[in-house]
């Protein structure tokens, strides 16, 4: 042990347990310094709760975690980042309606003279490229420039070790190569990265090391950059991955869903408005919806799925029915079902039981519903199969939503939405945060739907989701859609122009359009 | 040594039971302190207002008649404050409908009976939920704040209460005091048991709560109350309405309130002056949360407050502490459940130093 060089992080026989599951057994592995190390594996396979110990948001059952050299005990997140461990998170904690600084001043542990702060933050975002303006309004900001801001925050601390937990599912490939660059560039200043992500051409791409954890426990450590992407899945599932079977020479039929000149002012000052959306969805059809987040996507879900309604009922029709000022619960009864891109609190109540959630969305089209009484028993057995057929990691249809790990959650809801057979269904990001078993799986099903004669809209920021799933696509960016274009013969340099448009890069946004960035 | 909240992975279910067992325990043994401190024997107030009542037999028939308000009144609350819809006037709605029951047996003139007394209720119910209606149209039509509008219907209701009595229905046989004549015999709620003063809405209180259970638990209105409690935009994906939401949790809060006035006032005062408003409609916040919002929980708490309150008058003659101090224990009572909330999403844990905890943990 001695002669070993000392390793920045050594994890040894970390086991944690939650009632029924055993989140992490006997996980032991090292990150040296410098490394870029890939915590891979199937959702709630333990990776989130492992690296929350290292962390310290949760303390583990057993085993014990040494930092270089020396056992520890990480009591709390003050205490990781005291040592050098700094985290970014999915979801940020920033406020709107504050600047960039005033953001990362509230998140210091120690108080900073704000002019010193500026000039720390100056320091580091000159030192790794980072472009950031730190007088900005924090919703005028794209979510990479806001991930910026959380990166930023960790790197003032100059850590030893940064945890990234799913960093660029929210992130365009343009951003996407940003972080990296930054990251690299810590690596070879010795900082170590712990990187966890579902996208294993990124883990190719950046990682020297990947630990692969399947049930909580170590299958295996590889080479990512000697592996492919299929062989990693494959390790992380513990068998064969499963292509999508696109039946040849499929027909679409009939327009189904007709959006014609769809309006919707921005909901808050910080929304995006709907501007003169128009578009045909056909029977069978996949119609894919790409664009930079922010861009009205979360507008246009809202308007489709009748959270918010328009003045003009002719805006929406399925089938010549016109849905544009049916209620949400209307239109769920006329066959349009849909799944929002938040699954905590939107799609699903986290302290709710998944039986419960099962009736929110469900409750009328399943008849689940008799006298103003409520079929728990129906309930149930609707969430036991649906947990079944999307093969869910839950306890049963009583676990908390709140329970289940991020992509275990996401398979859920798209599987309550889909095995209620919608004549039109529209999902936002599909498969964010799922593994790539289950996104084939979630994929897979949606082309059945689409085969058994439903229109399908998807909503996707990952442009290869959409090119090998969909047959037509459109793009969208401050919410105005672009014409539709079949897949077959789409361009993508055409799309990745549309895509960028103004907003697509934040530097341009900054200094061309100050008053494009404000305006929405 | 530190205290530090570490936030649970899911609330406690142990915690929802116990927190409020340990406020009613926290507020008693601060009272025994408190009173001790203030010369006044302490344990003996404590033990008069929280044992007595429960102790001496002759007490409960007291003890049953104060909590039937306080309960049929929590009921109602409880469902606007899991749906976040915070009706603090229930005392308004209580007189309301308590005035609406003696104008109906006003207009009854000498008639009474069964009928007569159903209308009378009915109208207690009707009147309660029309001191609602304001407030839950300003919320979703202009966004006023219901924790204002209810509150101020309150005051505009003790007006009505001084005009009525005061003038129109003052007792023309009475010593010129602002009060109604005192209800006809047969336009009186039944007394339950021969001899005490035990009255049908006991009964009704007690039925109450496991009705409000079975819609809470099963009925997709009670889902609905919930899940726009817990996360309002997933209540919304779901077609829930927020405004249906606003309209019937006040509603049927103003509901309750006036039907427990109606219960008062047929039931047990039998007529109505300036002190009918005895602050049940405050009183019954504290039950609904001291009950965790939940049905049967208000039944419990209902009791318990209700102790306080004829305990407060035992003290009063025993260790002659002002009535009031009852009012002190049940706010108490509040601030505590309020307060320890807390501990059902989080967990108290005694840490090192903030430097210790970072430090090797060797030789463990
Ligand atoms: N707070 C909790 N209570 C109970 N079980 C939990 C809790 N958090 C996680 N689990 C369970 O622990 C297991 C591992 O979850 P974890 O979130 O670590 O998975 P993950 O690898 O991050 O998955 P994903 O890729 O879907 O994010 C899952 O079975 C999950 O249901
Ligand atoms: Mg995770």
């Amino acid at each position: 042990m001695a002669n070993e060089p000392m390793a920045r992080l050594e994890l040894k026989s970390i086991t944690k347990r939650f009632p029924g599951v055993l989140a992490n057994d006997q996980v032991s592995f090292s990150v040296q310094p410098g490394e870029i190390h890939a915590l891979l594996g199937e959702n709630g396979a333990g990776k989130s709760t492992l690296v929350k110990m290292i962390y310290g948001i949760m303390q583990p059952d057993g085993g014990e975690i040494r930092w270089n050299g020396e056992r520890i005990v990480v009591a709390n997140p003050k205490a990781a980042r005291k040592l050098g461990i700094g985290m970014v998170f999915q979801h940020f904690s920033l406020f709107e309606a504050m600047t960039v600084l005033e953001n990362i001043a509230l998140g210091m542990d120690a108080k900073i003279p704000a002019r010193e702060l500026e000039a720390r933050i100056k320091e580091v975002m000159t030192q790794y490229g980072l472009k950031l303006e730190p007088h900005r309004i924090v919703s005028t900001l794209s979510v990479g420039e806001r991930q910026r801001i959380e990166i930023v925050r960790a790197l003032l601390l100059n850590p030893k070790l940064l945890i990234m937990d799913e960093p660029t599912s929210v992130l365009t490939p343009q951003e996407v190569e940003q972080l990296f660059v930054v990251l690299r560039q810590l690596a070879s200043e010795g900082c170590s990265i712990l990187y966890i992500s579902h996208k294993l051409h990124e883990i190719k791409a950046l990682c020297h090391t990947a630990t692969i954890l399947r049930g909580g426990k170590l299958v295996d450590t590889c080479n990512p950059s000697v592996e492919t992407s299929r062989s990693m899945a494959e390790k992380m599932i513990g068998g064969n991955l499963k292509t999508i079977e696109k039946a040849e020479g499929r027909k679409v039929g009939r327009e189904k869903l007709i959006v014609n000149r769809l309006n919707m002012p921005a909901r808050s000052h910080f929304g995006v408005s709907l501007k003169d959306i128009t578009f045909t969805v056909r029977e069978g059809e996949i119609f894919g919806i790409a664009g930079v987040a922010g861009n009205g996507q979360n507008a246009l879900l809202l308007a489709l799925s009748g959270e918010t309604l328009t003045d003009d009922p002719g805006a929406i029709t399925v089938d010549g029915a016109q849905l544009g000022r049916l209620t949400a619960k209307q239109r769920r009864l006329a066959g349009v079902s849909s799944v929002p891109e938040e699954r905590n609190g939107h799609a699903a109540v986290p302290e709710f039981t998944l039986a419960d959630n099962s009736v929110l969305t469900a409750r009328d089209r399943l008849g689940m519903v008799k006298a103003g009484l409520i079929d728990h028993k129906a309930a149930r057995t609707y969430a036991g199969e649906v947990i079944s057929t999307f093969a869910v990691k839950a306890l049963g249809p009583g676990s908390t939503a709140g329970s289940l790990s991020g992509g275990n959650l996401q398979k859920y809801i798209m599987g309550r939405e889909i095995m209620q057979n919608p004549a039109v269904l529209v999902v936002s990001q599909p498969t964010w945060g799922v593994d790539a078993g289950a996104a084939a799986a979630i994929h897979q099903a949606l082309v059945d739907l689409a085969a058994s004669g439903s229109a399908i809209v998807v909503i996707s920021q990952d442009l290869d989701e959409l090119l090998s799933l969909c047959d037509t696509l459109a793009v969208i960016n401050e919410g105005r859609l672009s014409p539709a274009m079949k897949v077959a013969d789409a361009d993508i340099e055409e799309i990745g122009l549309l895509m960028g448009g103004v907003h697509g890069d934040p530097a341009a946004t900054a200094n061309l359009h100050p008053e494009v960035a404000h305006a929405h | 040594m530190r205290i530090k909240l570490e936030k649970r992975p899911e609330p406690s279910t142990l915690m929802a039971f116990a927190t409020p067992i340990a406020s009613v325990l926290l507020t008693m043994a601060i009272g025994v302190v408190v009173f001790d401190a203030l010369g006044i024997k302490g344990e003996k107030a404590v033990i008069d207002i929280f044992l007595t009542p429960l102790l001496s037999s002759y007490k409960w028939q007291d003890v049953a008649v104060k909590a039937a308000p306080l309960i049929i009144i929590a009921l109602g609350l409880s469902i606007g404050n899991r749906a976040q819809v915070w009706n603090i006037g229930a005392e308004g709605q209580y007189i309301i409908g308590a005035l609406a029951a003696a104008g109906v047996g006003i207009a009854a003139g000498g008639a009474g009976g069964g009928i007569i007394i159903t209308l009378m209720i009915l109208a207690g119910i009707a009147g309660g939920t029309a001191w609602a209606v304001l407030p839950a149209f300003l919320k979703t039509r202009l966004n006023v704040n219901e924790i204002l509008s209810t509150l101020m219907l309150t005051y505009v209701a003790l007006q009505v209460l001084g005009y009525l009595v005061g003038g129109p229905w003052k007792d023309p046989n009475g010593r010129n005091f602002p009060a109604t004549a005192p209800l006809h015999a047969d336009q009186t709620l039944p007394i339950l048991f021969p001899g005490t003063t035990v009255h049908l809405g006991v009964a009704i209180a007690l039925v109450l709560p496991f009705v409000f259970w079975l819609i809470m638990s099963r009925s997709v209105f009670g889902f609905q109350i919930r899940v726009v409690g817990s996360a309002p935009d997933a209540a919304r994906h779901g077609g829930f309405d927020a405004k249906q939401t606003i309209w019937l949790s006040l509603l049927i809060g103003g509901a309750m309130a006036g039907l427990a006035g109606a219960l008062e006032f047929a039931g047990a005062l039998k007529a109505i002056n300036l002190g009918f408003p005895s602050g049940y409609g405050f009183t019954a916040i504290i039950v609904s949360f001291l009950g965790r919002l939940n049905p049967i929980g208000c039944l419990i708490a209902g009791v318990v407050l209700a102790v306080t309150y004829v305990g407060g008058q035992v003290a009063q003659t025993t260790v002659h502490i002002p009535n009031s101090t009852a009012g002190i224990f049940q706010a108490m009572m509040l601030f505590f459940i309020l307060a320890s909330d807390i501990l059902i999403r989080y967990r108290v844990r005694f840490v090192g130093s903030p430097k210790a905890s970072a430090l090797p943990a060797a030789g463990e």
